[in-house]
């Protein structure tokens, strides 16, 4: 099951990655709980998701995964200040409303945060807004009108909120087509990995 | 009747140890009556623990040979193939003491006076009964048991347990439950209170020498609890502006559907529940709060808590609200405790606990199947 998470899920190996042996974690949006269950089961964290959909909080605990039904929009109030040691945000970025204000739940709770979202900047998402319509792609499958993502940003706006929230990025891996990118990720990437801590 | 346990009957437990109460009352012996369905495993690891709520008692699932109506309060919940899946659990249900259905309580006879307990019956904590509760499984031979479950007031001996004996529980779910009941919450339970004790057949709790029942006071006690179970929503729904002949009659009679209704509930529960149980169930739920002695911190009162924990609330829920779970789950993260929170999208109010739902059962039967495994 764990190889067919990843090769499902590339941002999870990465965000994997940069997690130690037996870190604590919440995992918001956390879908069926599987990245929480591969951690759980291969750097033996510990933790917590937060999920706002019925069949996912069900297949959480089939997963065996601690899970907290709540709106991510309404923040963090449960959680206390530096109570893990990652928050991870995984391809949801992108579908939160109040994005700015989670993103600094995110530094708050989390002694560092971990974030995967699809970069807008990717070429083929530019190429087909040059050739004259909204991007859809493995990582964008929605059109325009039944999309959930409201703030969908390139790596450079995404480290421009992070500058302008005092935020300091420690490590960006990012991706595409299951492969690294290393020479310009924001025109060749189409997903990124981003770690970061409050700028304290 | 499919997936029922089937036929069921009580037993009975005799206790010798004297209990001292919370409150310093000493009961010399008591009784409980309980049910037992499912088989323990030779291990003694799967036993389930069912707390009842306010009205509950020990028949939870299954019915009785001479009396197949008459089928346990959560029996959609608990059976074979059911989320509490009696083909892998050992589950006991049982009166609380101070019950009015089988118990000593109230109404059974003091055998040191030969009369009833009456209004002598010491005032009980949910504390009290999970010490009596412990003593139950002693006597049963379960030394841990896989999950302690319970709704509403049923959810507060879960936790209590928790607290009690935090290594006799693997897993507490608290159910529509709270970490204390809010004022509002008291003063409902006051109301319905003064209802009983302002009844001229109450007697001081002493009414059963005089032959008469409090039925005014427990009637009114369980018309105004019955609206409190229920959501506005779900009234409406169910009974609307509805008159019963179809006109007004410009009378004080029953008119409207709701009113016939409340009274057929605080008519059919007065004539089986006893007024004394009634006013000791409800000082229970007023008076469990394990943050009281901590500065009102719920998060050092679970700091002694092991067990995992589910917690599930009902969107509905207006007297046990999710609000109130939030803050149990707040103060399980805090102590890092493992806690998985359910909020069910429900219409029918605090009573949602008792109902079946896909969503509720769904995250019952996953959360259960874990334990199972834990424990097989």
């Amino acid at each position: 099951m764990n190889t067919s998470i990843i090769q499902a899920r590339p941002d999870f190996a990465a965000i994997a990655a940069w997690i130690p042996q037996g870190s604590s974690v919440l995992d918001l949006g956390c879908g069926d709980g599987s990245l929480l269950r591969y951690l759980r089961e291969t750097r033996e964290v510990r933790g917590y998701g937060v999920e706002i959909s019925d069949a996912n909080i069900a297949a959480c605990i089939a997963n065996n995964v601690n899970v907290i039904q709540n709106d991510l929009e309404s923040g963090l109030a449960d959680f206390e200040a530096d109570s893990f040691d990652f928050v991870i945000l995984s391809q949801t970025l992108q579908a939160t409303r109040h994005t700015e204000a989670l993103m600094n739940e995110i530094v708050r709770v989390g002694r560092e945060g971990i974030i995967s979202f699809p970069n807008f900047g990717y070429w083929k998402n530019r190429l087909q807004v040059l050739l004259g319509n909204m991007p859809v792609s493995d990582e964008l499958p929605y059109q325009w009108y039944d999309t959930p993502n409201v703030h969908l940003c390139t790596l450079d706006d995404f480290e421009i909120l992070c500058a302008h929230l005092g935020i300091r990025i420690l490590g960006r891996h990012v991706m595409a087509g299951g492969s690294d990118v290393i020479v310009m990720p924001n025109l060749l990437g189409s997903t990124a990995v981003y770690r970061f801590r409050r700028d304290s | 009747m499919s997936n029922s346990v089937g036929t069921v009957s009580a037993q009975r437990a005799s206790f010798d140890t004297p209990l001292v109460f919370k409150s310093g009352a000493v009961l010399p012996r008591y009784e409980l009556v309980y049910e037992t369905y499912g088989t323990l495993n030779a291990d003694k690891s799967n036993a389930i623990l069912i707390c009842h709520a306010l009205s509950g008692h020990h028949h939870v699932a299954g019915y009785y040979a001479n009396d197949t109506k008459n089928i346990g309060w959560w029996d959609n919940m608990i059976g074979p193939g059911k989320p509490i899946d009696t083909n892998k659990f050992f589950v006991i249900g049982l009166n609380n003491l101070g019950g009015c259905h089988g118990s000593t309580g109230p109404s059974s006879i003091n055998p040191q006076t030969g009369k009833p307990y009456g209004a002598s019956f010491p005032v009980i904590t949910v504390e009290d009964w999970v010490e009596s509760q412990a003593r139950l499984a002693d006597q049963l031979g379960v030394t841990r048991f896989a999950a302690v479950i319970g709704g509403s007031l049923g959810g507060m001996q879960a936790m209590q347990w928790s607290l009690s004996f935090p290594e006799r529980v693997r897993h507490a779910l608290a159910i529509a439950s709270a970490p204390h009941l809010t004022a509002q919450n008291i003063a409902f339970n006051d109301v319905a209170r003064s209802a009983i004790l302002t009844d001229p057949d109450f007697h001081n709790g002493d009414f059963y020498q005089h032959g008469v029942v409090p039925t005014r006071g427990l009637r009114l006690a369980r018309m105004l609890g019955h609206i409190t179970y229920l959501s506005d929503d779900a009234m409406a729904d169910k009974f609307g502006r509805e008159l019963r002949t179809g006109k007004l009659n410009y009378n004080f009679d029953i008119e409207f559907q709701i009113e016939s209704y409340l009274r057929y509930q605080g008519d059919k529960f007065a004539a089986y529940f006893d007024a004394n149980t009634y006013l000791l169930m409800t000082k229970a739920l007023d008076y469990f709060d394990p943050a009281r002695e901590l500065d009102g911190d719920l998060s050092r009162a679970f700091a002694a808590a092991k067990a995992r924990f589910l917690v599930v609330s009902f969107t509905t829920d207006w007297r046990f609200s999710p609000d109130r779970s939030r803050e149990i789950v707040h103060a399980l993260l805090h102590n890092k405790c493992d806690v998985s929170y359910a909020e069910i999208t429900s219409q029918h109010g605090h009573d949602s606990f008792l109902m079946q739902d896909e969503q509720y059962f769904a995250v019952m039967r996953n959360y259960m199947d874990r334990i199972a495994e834990e424990v097989r």
